[in-house]
């Protein structure tokens, strides 16, 4: 096997709770953003564009939808004959075995895996967050750094930064104090859950780590903290770009709005950093005469009649003659009938809005959501539709 | 499921009068209906009806056509075993080149030889039609034709050059002439011809054998007589797309939505080159109303009654009608354009216009700056 100097392990394991009725069938990577993508996308096109090319893809919760989105890696031109990618599920053992008790067990259950590769770096990442990085520019400073392992910040606002795990740095970026979701911040350099490790070091904090009773086995509760209290040497690496963690509705509503801007600040219309996905294979999007689209993004298979406005449209979705989607996403092959009305909404993967129906208001405080394959209909029609 | 049949996908010496379209590609990867190449309609009917195995005898200017197939996996064609064939011309010298198609196929007779399926569909690359090729096996082996050809019933004409057809009262073929011969009749050839592998080879031996080196012309109008050649007929939607004329008018009818949903997606979906292109961006200001749009695309200003393939940018202020506008162009602020075909990469200064007509659409060269 051909040695691999970095490889990188994807943390994709998540429920994504707070995401509600979206992440009900499927885990938080797979679920879907940016009218054609999935959030795992944005981290897997990152590594192939950083030069990453042996890519450990940890898969726990409701893996059936995600591991068919990931395949063997093709769209992102990881099937490779050496390296590519793998998705590696917990797995049974001769004496037992058990699921990802945390983010570190769930890479310490791999050992075997990096080990295989024999890497000088392993970069840790999540499919949890929407940002491009070079994590190639990443490697360089923490070479440059002579670091144990290296962190990727970037700065939040003052008053969300008891969410995040907040570091403190010296001159050098070195890193001389971290807090997980402090509730007085000492600064506002928060940790991306992107974290370049030198591999003996890794190796070994893991295999401590694990032999911890008390350990939550977490990077960011035990791992980071247990080295930086050992004196390693860790460094933060800025990044300056978009990132966002779209955890809840409100964050995945407000980073697909943020696509809608006149020069967003996560550009997707970029050949030299394109983001692959599987490609669903519809024909182009049919613009009707009763038509009107103003500021959305809209992608392919869909079929629009009546009036969008501020929305992504995923393939597939329909909006029928007479409605009007506003501020809202449609997910994959959402039908919205005639006469609807869509506002400041998130309508599910194939789900069905009948006719005349109106689903959110531009008064309400929360998004509303429609789950993935849900029907709306009027109550009229559904006392139609019962049998006399 | 498999269906025991081979397909063949014929570009040697295509009818094609495309004109700037075709001068640096073949017909066979023409840019169509937003996002395909014309190819695309003939190779994802096939795969959709199961046929495991399909050959594309390539001729000319192959080079996009290389690029557009690849390895065949974006219709499921990269296979262990059978799967897509690309087979350019295999010639002694120079002079074998213009030889005609029989001559091609019984160079390349180990493609057929050496699979144990029993049939073979050959096809052209230009019908623009989705086929269910199962139906046609299941009609060819109910008749005991010796050759089942699919047409196509046109009452009211096609643009295209296509070749006649005069079918007898039990379908079968009786005539059948070259697209300027004088024989009325409303049925068109959409020269998809099934036949056993076995009479295939007899017929390709036996016609070289004779110093006849064209496959319709020399195996079958000439034997009409001999053999039971009966017409199979297609009901779906389809154009002959091998001049402007048709390419345009074919082009256009995708805007009405009963063509669009049949033609892509029954009895099967078309499949094509993925590009990885982010969904299209409708700006503040923009204006799209009956129009077919890729991907990729960047609109600002105002299109009516278009199709824009993957990429292209329409500035703002630009207004884009009755056009075709390929990949990755771009239509400066201002510009506007009425009954044009753009071919890929043109670029549209701010405030150029560029007018056609409906029965002859002005043609931007590929890579054109106006």
């Amino acid at each position: 096997m051909r040695k691999n100097e970095c490889i990188a392990m994807l943390l994709a394991g998540g429920e994504g709770r707070r995401l509600g009725v979206l992440t009900k069938d499927l885990a938080k990577p797979a679920v879907h953003f940016g009218g054609k993508y999935r959030i795992i996308d944005f981290t897997l096109s990152n590594c192939v564009h950083s030069g990453i090319e042996t890519v450990g893809v940890l898969t726990q919760y409701q893996p059936l939808e995600l591991t068919q989105h990931l395949g063997i890696g093709t769209p992102w031109g990881l099937d490779r004959r050496e390296g590519g990618m793998h998705v590696l599920p917990p797995y049974v053992r001769q004496k037992g075995g058990s699921w990802y008790k945390g983010t570190a067990n769930a890479i310490y259950q791999n050992l075997g895996f990096i080990e295989r590769y024999d890497p000088e770096y392993v970069l840790i990442i999540s499919g949890d967050h929407i940002y491009k990085m070079n994590y190639d520019l990443l490697l360089d400073a923490h070479k440059k750094n002579r670091a144990d392992a290296t962190l990727a910040v970037i700065s939040v606002p003052w008053a969300e930064a008891s969410r995040f795990g907040i570091l403190s740095v010296d001159e050098d970026d070195r890193v001389v104090e971290f807090a997980e979701k402090p509730k007085k911040p000492n600064s506002n350099l928060a940790s991306m859950g992107v974290y370049m490790f030198s591999w003996p070091v890794l190796k070994e904090a893991l295999i401590r780590d694990e032999a911890e009773r008390q350990s939550s086995n977490d990077f960011g509760k035990d791992i980071i903290p247990t080295l930086l209290a050992d004196g390693a040497r860790l460094f933060s690496y800025r990044f300056d770009g978009y990132w966002k963690d779209v955890g809840t509705i409100d964050s995945l509503w407000e980073a697909n709005m943020d696509l809608l801007e006149d020069k967003p600040s996560l550009q997707l219309n970029d050949r030299s950093w394109r983001i692959f996905s599987a490609s669903p294979n519809q024909p182009a999007q049919y613009i009707a005469p009763t038509a009107k689209v103003q500021g959305s993004l809209i992608n392919e298979g869909c079929v629009v009649e009546g009036q969008v406005n501020r929305s992504v449209l995923f393939h597939g979705a329909r909006v029928g003659e007479g409605s009007l989607v506003e501020d809202s996403i449609l997910m994959p092959g959402a039908t919205i009938g005639k006469d609807v009305r869509i506002i400041r909404a998130i309508v599910g993967e194939g789900a069905v809005v009948g006719d005349g129906c109106e689903v959110g208001s531009i008064e309400a405080e929360d998004i509303a959501v429609v789950g993935s394959g849900e029907t709306i209909r009027l109550e009229a029609e559904l006392k139609e539709a019962e049998p006399v | 499921m498999k269906l025991p049949m081979m397909g063949v996908i014929n570009l040697i010496h295509e009818a094609d009068e495309m004109g700037s379209l075709t001068a640096g590609r073949c017909l066979a990867t023409v840019p169509f209906g937003g996002r395909y190449r014309l190819i695309d309609f003939a190779l994802s009917s096939m795969v959709n009806s199961g046929i495991p195995k399909v050959a594309v005898f390539a001729h000319t200017k192959f080079r996009s056509l290389m690029d557009h197939l690849g390895s065949g996996s974006n219709w499921d064609l990269h296979r262990k075993q059978s799967g897509l064939f690309v087979l350019p011309p295999s010639m002694e010298d120079q002079t074998d080149f213009g030889k005609g198609d029989l001559y091609h196929f019984y160079r390349n007779r180990d493609y057929f030889a050496r699979s144990p399926v029993e049939y073979v569909v050959i096809s052209r690359s230009h019908m623009v039609c989705n086929v269910d090729f199962v139906q046609v096996l299941d009609q060819h082996r109910e008749t005991g034709a010796d050759i089942t050809v699919v047409c196509k019933r046109t009452p009211e004409g096609l643009p295209g050059l296509a070749r006649k057809v005069k079918i007898n009262e039990v379908g079968r073929i009786v005539e059948m002439q070259d697209h300027f011969g004088r024989l009325e009749s409303d049925v068109v050839s959409m020269e998809m011809y099934v036949l056993s592998k076995d009479l295939l080879l007899d017929l390709v031996e036996t016609s070289l054998a004779q110093g006849r080196d064209h496959f319709v012309r020399h195996t079958i109008l000439s034997r009409l007589n001999q053999l039971r050649v009966n017409a199979y007929m297609h009901d779906g939607v389809l154009g002959v797309v091998n001049n402007i004329a048709a390419y345009y008018r074919h082009s256009m009818e995708l805007l009405q939505p009963e063509v669009w949903k049949e033609l892509f997606f029954k009895p099967g979906s078309i499949y094509t080159k993925v590009k990885d292109e982010p969904p299209t961006h409708y700006r503040n200001g923009a204006d799209v109303t009956h129009s077919l749009i890729a991907n990729g695309c960047d609109i600002e200003g105002t299109v009516f009654n278009s199709i824009l393939f993957r990429g292209v940018k329409v500035g703002k202020g630009a207004v884009v009608r009755n056009s075709i506008v390929m990949q990755n162009g771009v239509i400066g602020e201002g510009g506007s354009l009425e009954n044009c075909i753009l071919d890929k990469e043109v670029e549209i200064r701010a405030l150029q216009q560029l007018r056609g007509s409906s029965e002859m659409p002005f043609i931007a060269l590929k890579r054109k700056v106006i």
